[in-house]
């Protein structure tokens, strides 16, 4: 496919900009580009053409199943873009005085109060942009609860083997040395393991409940409790909520700290990347810390105040705001019973492809799961050949997503499947049947899967290639 | 109510069937009874979609649109071509994630490179990532990328956003890293206090381009200065302005970062936005975030990749120098496809016309009594003038007009108003403004 | 420390290359291990390295590794002819020596070629 720049032609352009309406007026040379500028000039139908054809080649969750496992790819509704684009909410400036904004603040009003309860938590900020920056945000919170109580030894966060790579690298990030803990046989956290962990050099631990393979921590009060009495603090990674949202909440098992994915448990669109939210609600000994400005509700209209000791802004402005706008529409829609059903129901999709795949594949732990769980196809790989990786591409010609590839790392070829409840019944006992074909042709046809996709636009890259020689723009000249 | 799950009633009892259950309620069965919520949360029912829309159509009434804003000190009120929403609201790009299967995502992939290509050609320098999440993270991403064992000090000009410096003081309380300040001296960083901040234990310097108070930066005096002492040079740009100013590679700069917002998406009350970063090949493994490059497939055909991902948290873990993952791929496709629209020339035009009214405009309020502006240098399209009444008190007044004043200024500036044009203001609505402003403080 | 080469259970290898300077590399097995390398990240020359600890660090696609240094002592010369070409410690991965290293110390506990294959028989 030709890049945007390879349809270039020189004078093609439309123009949208009326002519300046005042005296032109230039500033002096020194000050000025010295280079040409070469962006792409295009009319506009090719413009719609170029991405009409880019689209074509994207798969989303429009275009089927999705089960990408720690992802929660689930539908995203489209009222949650109509309310989006309102002119109210689309066309505001953050920097208008609070009277003018009185619906945002609402917003955001509205999506603190929900949110904490659908968490447990007192407090919430939603400046956070997504998961990762949630944590740094909470991990900022633990720093300066401790330092705040003159506390400046602990300089230790304790992180299980199975935790997402965002977790270590944002202990890091915050300045924290990374404790890592082994997981028990049943891939839960080892309470030994934790129990020798945390000392008083301890400043928290960082955890997902259900864990990253999909197991809820059956102890988890003995968890918090380890490590509140080794004077540290529980944060609870939100990546997994839809697996117990309305059924348990976060400060009910302890936590003290959490954040959400609003773009994964509350249905906001992944965009190929981003943007998503990650706000981070806190029990209220903390809130003083939270970063700034935060909304209040004087009995009906708001005003914004900086915490007063706030470890600070994380971001410009208020967030990804209309991000949030979409998540509380969700919420609103569903209400506390739906939140409830859609939970349940992702767990029954979970367990019901789970125990149909176990007919034939090995899951990587026994018994119900919660939202997402976990293959290994070690077994099938020894016997032929086959890695997780060949079976992922021999689904992309199956029009549907392969499920996570060699997560969590504590798992052999792993392949994790999360269907969401947003998946019919339908397509996901097509897929049932596609895994179970496929498994059957690793047998009688291996080859077939090392040198698959066979249907795609392009066969498997030389990422090789691309990472020893990295070409990483356009070069014109060519 | 509106709960999008497709399986019906009938199928979620053969489905239990299959699984051996009777109740959902066993698979909650590990969770401690203690932590199980009794009864139902604290929210409303669900309603139907019409329902929420009224409900949010209300709420959004209550913020006020303006038809005239002369405010923007980091969110810009520009024109953005029709053609850019419909083609990045495509079901598509909205709806899929991030590009880990290159063979079912190129046009996502492409995308990113096309926008790679866009930002590098804006900036000047050799390479960019895929975006991160505003350019006050860019800018303290772009500040831990500078940190070296011996060099652990970041030196922040005056003239960069308040908020981007309060983001960049709030990632340093992390990382343990030291800021000190450079103020401005009639409005632009002073060279004369910079110089002497340099020493060995200096990682970066920071300024903005053009700064918060509109003002155009001595970047070459200030590049060269810094380079001399070994430093690196970070430059935080408003890329439309790069349409016509010289670029941060023109002035050695070793990163570039800014946030995007003029470039593309709404104001949106601050966000969704983006963070652009660029940096010169040198600093390329230091970059943070995704990054797309170009390979071929087995077949030899070109085909786009994420790259270079040892760097990133999921293969690093702790050792990664950022723990980004997911950024804001929509926004920069935003961009990407505003700045494929409008091309070099329209950017062109929109930049030079908002550089003229902010010309315009300025000489006109400072011909009323009590506007006159503080000695300064070149500027682009934002500019300060003192008020002669309280400035918030002054804006709520035009607010009651539909105008949106300038940004009242805090601090050393106080009293003052830090106004902004862009190409969507007229000349009819700045002699508007001028009238307004002469009626209000009774000129 | 003979002339012959030795082994860290970390896999790395040592070789004297004159009175108290060695070269350092990575072993096949590690090599193999990774896979196709696309980036090293080599010392700066004068830096102190302590045995056991980290001194560079290898990528290949989808994995990094730290590469522990076998002695103590100064690097004295890094191989700058893997930063453009890593692909070299693939094909030859006892002709690719990282770093050479001076003033060393010898650890206890290194491995001779007969000892390191047993040792690869038992992981």
């Amino acid at each position: 496919m030709k890049l945007v720049f390879e349809r270039s032609r020189k004078g093609a352009g439309t123009s949208y900009f009326p002519a300046n309406d005042v005296e032109d007026r230039v500033l002096p040379e020194h000050l000025l580009r010295e280079t040409p500028l070469r962006l792409p000039e295009l009319s506009e139908t090719q413009i719609s053409r170029h991405y009409t054809k880019l689209a074509s080649e994207v798969f989303g969750v429009n275009n089927g199943f999705y089960p990408l496992g720690s992802c929660t790819m689930k539908y995203n509704p489209r009222i949650n873009e109509k309310i989006a684009a309102l002119d109210g909410f689309r066309n505001i400036h953050p920097l208008q005085s609070d009277d003018t904004i009185q619906g945002a603040l609402e917003v955001l009003s509205l999506a603190e109060k929900y949110f904490c309860e659908i968490t447990g938590m007192d407090n919430m900020t939603f400046q956070p942009s997504a998961g990762a920056h949630g944590e740094l945000t909470g991990v900022l919170l633990i720093k300066a609860y401790h330092h705040s109580r003159g506390d400046f030894g602990r300089t230790r966060i304790i992180v299980p083997d199975s935790a997402h790579g965002t977790n270590p690298a944002t202990a890091s990030m915050a300045g924290f040395t990374v404790v890592t803990i082994p997981s028990g046989k049943d891939g839960r956290v080892d309470i030994e393991a934790l129990q020798a962990a945390a000392g008083d050099d301890v400043a928290g631990i960082m955890l997902t409940n259900p864990n990253t393979v999909g197991i809820f921590e059956k102890d988890i009060l003995k968890i918090t409790e380890i490590v509140h009495k080794a004077g540290g603090l529980a944060y609870y990674d939100g990546a997994n909520l839809n697996a117990i949202m309305g059924i348990a909440r976060p400060g009910d098992m302890n936590f003290d700290i959490v954040h959400l994915n609003l773009h994964k448990t509350f249905s906001t669109p992944h965009g190929g990347g981003g943007p998503g939210s990650g706000p981070v609600g806190c029990k209220e000994f903390l809130s003083r810390f939270l970063p700034g400005p935060v909304c209040v509700d004087e009995g009906g209209s708001y005003k914004t105040i900086m915490p007063a000791y706030s470890i600070g802004r994380v971001k410009s402005f208020y967030g990804n705001f209309l991000v949030v706008l979409r998540a509380l529409a969700y919420v609103m829609t569903l209400g506390s019973d739906g939140i409830r059903t859609s939970c349940e129901q992702a767990v029954l999709n979970a367990n019901y492809m789970k125990r149909r795949l176990e007919e034939r594949f090995e899951s990587a732990f026994a018994g119900h799961c919660m939202h997402e769980f976990v293959l290994t196809l070690a077994g099938l790989k020894k016997e032929t050949g086959v890695s997780a990786l060949d079976f992922a591409k021999a689904l992309l010609d199956e029009k549907m997503h392969p499920p996570t590839m060699y997560f969590p790392l504590i798992v052999p070829e792993a392949l994790m499947l999360e269907p969401t409840e947003t998946e019919s019944l339908q397509e996901m006992d097509r897929a049932v049947d596609v895994y179970m074909r496929l498994f059957e042709l690793a047998h009688s046809d291996p080859e077939y899967f090392h040198t698959a996709p066979h249907t795609t636009s392009v066969k498997r890259p030389d990422e090789v290639l691309a990472a020893r020689e990295p070409k990483l723009r356009y070069g014109f000249s060519e | 109510m509106g709960n999008y799950i497709p399986v019906t009633d009938a199928e979620r009892e053969r489905m239990k069937k299959t699984v051996g259950i009777a109740d959902v309620s066993e698979f909650f069965a590990g969770i401690p009874e203690e932590v199980l919520l009794e009864g139902s949360l604290n929210i409303p029912e669900g309603v139907s979609e019409l329902d929420v829309l009224r409900k949010f159509a209300d709420i959004s009434r209550k913020n006020v649109v303006f038809r005239s804003v002369f405010r923007g000190a980091g969110i810009y009120d520009r024109y953005i071509p029709a053609i850019v929403e419909y083609v990045t609201a495509k079901e598509e790009f909205v709806t899929a994630y991030t590009p880990y299967q290159p063979e079912i995502s190129q046009g996502v992939l492409q995308s990113i490179f096309e926008y790679q290509t866009m930002i590098c050609e804006l900036t000047g320098m050799d390479v960019s990532n895929a975006s991160v999440y505003d350019g006050a993270t860019a800018a303290a991403e772009a500040v831990a990328m500078c940190r070296e064992r011996n060099r652990n000090t970041v030196v922040l000009s005056e003239g960069l956003h308040p908020q981007v410096l309060e983001v960049i003081e709030t990632y340093c309380f992390g990382s343990g890293m030291k800021i000190v300040k450079v103020p401005l001296k009639h409005g632009r960083t002073d060279t004369g206090l910079l110089s002497h901040m340099l020493d060995e234990t200096v990682a970066c310097v920071m300024i903005a381009q053009p700064n918060f108070l509109g003002q155009i930066e001595d970047a070459g005096v200030i590049g060269d200065m810094v380079h001399d002492a070994k430093v690196k040079f970070v430059m935080n740009c408003d890329p439309f302005s790069l349409a016509v100013l010289k670029t941060p590679a023109g002035y050695g700069a070793d990163i570039a970062v800014g946030d995007g917002q003029s470039i593309g998406p709404a104001m949106s009350f601050g966000g969704p936005t983006f963070g652009y970063m660029a940096c010169t090949s040198a600093m390329m493994r230091k970059l943070p975030g995704r990054i797309a490059g170009e390979t071929v497939d087995t077949e030899g055909k070109r085909t786009f990749v994420l790259t270079l991902q040892a760097r990133e948290q999921h293969i690093r873990r702790e050792k990664a120098s950022s723990n980004i993952c997911s950024n804001q791929a929509l926004c920069a496709m935003t961009a990407a496809v505003y700045l494929s629209s409008v091309g070099p020339e329209g950017l062109k035009t929109a930049a030079l016309s908002s550089i003229s009214k902010a010309h315009y405009l300025k000489n006109k309020i400072n011909g009323l009594k009590g506007f006159e502006s503080p000695e300064c240098g070149e500027f682009f399209n934002e500019f300060v003038t003192h008020s002669p009444v309280e400035p918030h008190l002054l804006c709520d007044r035009l607010a009651k007009r539909g105008i949106l004043g300038g940004l009242p200024l805090k601090g050393e500036l106080e009293g003052y108003i830090l106004w902004c044009t862009t190409e969507k203001n007229t000349r009819e609505h700045m002699d508007e403004l001028v009238e307004v402003l002469r009626e209000v403080c009774g000129l | 420390m003979n002339n012959g080469m030795m082994f860290t259970k970390t896999h790395e290898w040592v070789r004297k290359e004159g009175e108290g300077v060695v070269l350092a590399g990575l072993s096949a097995h590690a090599v193999t291990e990774m896979g196709d390398l696309v980036f090293i990240n080599l010392p700066q020359v004068g830096t102190k390295v302590t045995a056991g600890e980290t001194m560079a660090d290898v990528e290949s696609v989808k994995a990094v590794s730290d590469v522990y240094s076998p002695v103590s002592g100064v690097v004295a010369e890094v191989n700058e002819s893997l930063a453009d070409a890593p692909e070299k410690i693939n094909e030859a991965p006892y002709a690719s020596w990282i770093a050479k290293i001076e003033s060393v110390e010898i650890p206890e506990g290194l491995m001779t070629e007969e000892e390191y294959e047993e040792y690869l028989k038992d992981i």
